[in-house]
């Protein structure tokens, strides 16, 4: 595989190890700005191995990570002027909190690659830095029955490595926290509207066709208001779901996060209606504009309530919890919206 | 603010303390602090921020901690009521027939 962050190569006992840059190239921005959209997202990966950071020896610490490229980027950006063996297992591209999960970051992997990479040859020491959320996959203490290598679980985030490095492999109780702020809401934001926005492309030309259909002012004149008012109310969906919700997080009301959902479609179809029928001058009977006050926060809820997926905290217990409500009124409000809506077009 | 907490009384993590060794691991693996220590012994000390990933029975030696660990994912729990392979982030498969985008969501 052709891999440009190597610049060099470290002579060891087991021959020369590849030499990582810390250093991130335009390209490795540009790829990580594409992941985040989704773009090339399943196979952006690093061959898993041993690399040299810096001019490690026989003493210096071995940090363990995923071989998905945004995880091994942002390891190796934290490490300018320091030195340090970085083993990558292979976790199939797949970030270390999610491949501990499914198991692919687990005991099994790491000590196959160990033992692969002939670590034992490469270090004096027998110890490896592991971030601390590839607990759920890596049981510390089987680790050193198993290869007599000693797990030391560090931060959460890479930024935190150098301090937890410099006083003495110490993790403070805000780095050992993994918190969900803005930033990181917003940036997991793009990944779900791209896929949202999908689903919608196949969605939105009915609607204008459906708008156009039943229009009593002939057909082009519907797609021009009620299609449109469709179009809008629909992308709207997809705002409040996708985007406000996450965004808005901690402060909508509710824990669960399809009824945080569901407000925000609601406030968002009030902002529509208005904006459409007072601003745009679109002409829709009552019964269109109930419609929409079903169908978009249904979808918007539905939205949101995927977002548990990205979150930090949601369990799995919750969100089962959550879809026994949540599922039933989703479908019940969406096909209720779609029922007006189409009956007062053709039917009512 | 930043403490985000999701529904309340629905996680099955639980501690046999009779069992633990005071090792604190489970303090350490943990992401949301869920454990404290007390005359030497784990205590669960914030169970609704639990958000069941299983770090602490995964590391736990004297299997004193138990939970029914599982991606908190709509889309999965979506795609397993439907018979799918679980899509979400986590979908692991051979390497070689990873279909394309099924990026569906999360992480």
């Amino acid at each position: 595989m052709n891999q440009p962050f190597i610049i060099g190569s470290v002579q060891t006992p087991i021959g020369d190890v590849p030499k990582i840059s810390s250093e991130l190239s335009w390209s490795d921005h540009w790829g990580n700005f594409k992941a985040r959209w989704g773009v090339g997202r399943m196979h952006y990966t690093v061959d898993p191995g041993l690399y040299a950071l810096g001019e490690p020896n026989e003493q210096s610490p071995v940090l363990v990570t995923a071989n998905y490229k945004m995880s091994f980027d942002r390891l190796r950006e934290t490490f300018s002027n320091r030195h340090a063996w970085i083993l990558v297992l292979d976790t199939n591209g797949i970030n270390v909190w999610c491949a501990a999960g499914k198991g692919t970051f687990g005991t099994d992997e790491l000590v196959r690659r160990i033992e692969f990479s002939r670590l034992n040859d490469v270090v004096s020491h027998r110890e490896l830095i592991l971030p601390q959320l590839a607990g759920p996959g890596v049981a510390a203490y089987k680790v050193k029955k198993r290869i007599g290598f000693k797990v030391i679980f560090g931060p959460i985030q890479a930024r935190d490595l150098p301090k937890f490095l410099d006083t003495g492999m110490k993790a403070t109780p805000e780095m050992r926290r993994k918190t969900f702020r803005m930033y990181e809401r917003v940036i997991l934001i793009p990944v779900e509207l791209v896929s949202a926005l999908k689903w919608s492309l196949l969605i939105l030309p009915g609607f204008l066709l459906l708008g156009g259909l039943g229009a009593s002012s002939g057909f082009w004149q519907g797609v021009l208001s009620d299609g449109l008012f469709a179009v809008l109310n629909m992308l709207g969906a997809l705002l409040a779901g996708a985007v406000l919700t996450p965004i808005l997080l901690p402060w909508l009301p509710g824990r669960a996060f399809s009824q945080k959902g569901l407000i925000m479609g609601l406030i968002t179809t009030l902002f529509i209606t208005l904006f459409g029928v007072f601003y745009l001058d679109i002409r829709q009977d009552y019964l269109s504009i109930l419609a929409w006050f079903f169908l978009t926060p249904a979808v918007s809820a539905f939205l949101a309530m995927n977002f548990t997926g990205a979150s930090t905290y949601t369990s799995l217990s919750g969100v089962k919890k959550e879809m026994q409500w949540a599922v039933p009124l989703e479908i019940v409000g969406g096909m209720a919206g779609l029922i007006l809506w189409v009956g007062s077009r053709f039917i009512f | 603010m930043e403490k985000m907490i999701y529904l309340k009384n629905v996680v099955t993590l639980q501690l046999n303390e009779k069992n633990c060794t005071g090792c604190s691991i489970c303090m350490v693996v943990c992401p949301h602090a869920v454990f404290i220590m007390n005359n030497g012994r784990a205590q669960i000390s914030n169970r609704d921020a639990c958000m069941e990933c299983g770090a602490c029975a995964m590391n736990c030696p004297s299997e004193a901690l138990t939970v029914e660990t599982g991606v908190g994912c709509a889309a999965a729990v979506i795609n397993t009521a439907l018979g799918r392979e679980g899509s979400c982030c986590c979908i692991i498969e051979a390497k070689n027939d990873l279909p394309k985008d099924q990026s569906k969501s999360c992480c």
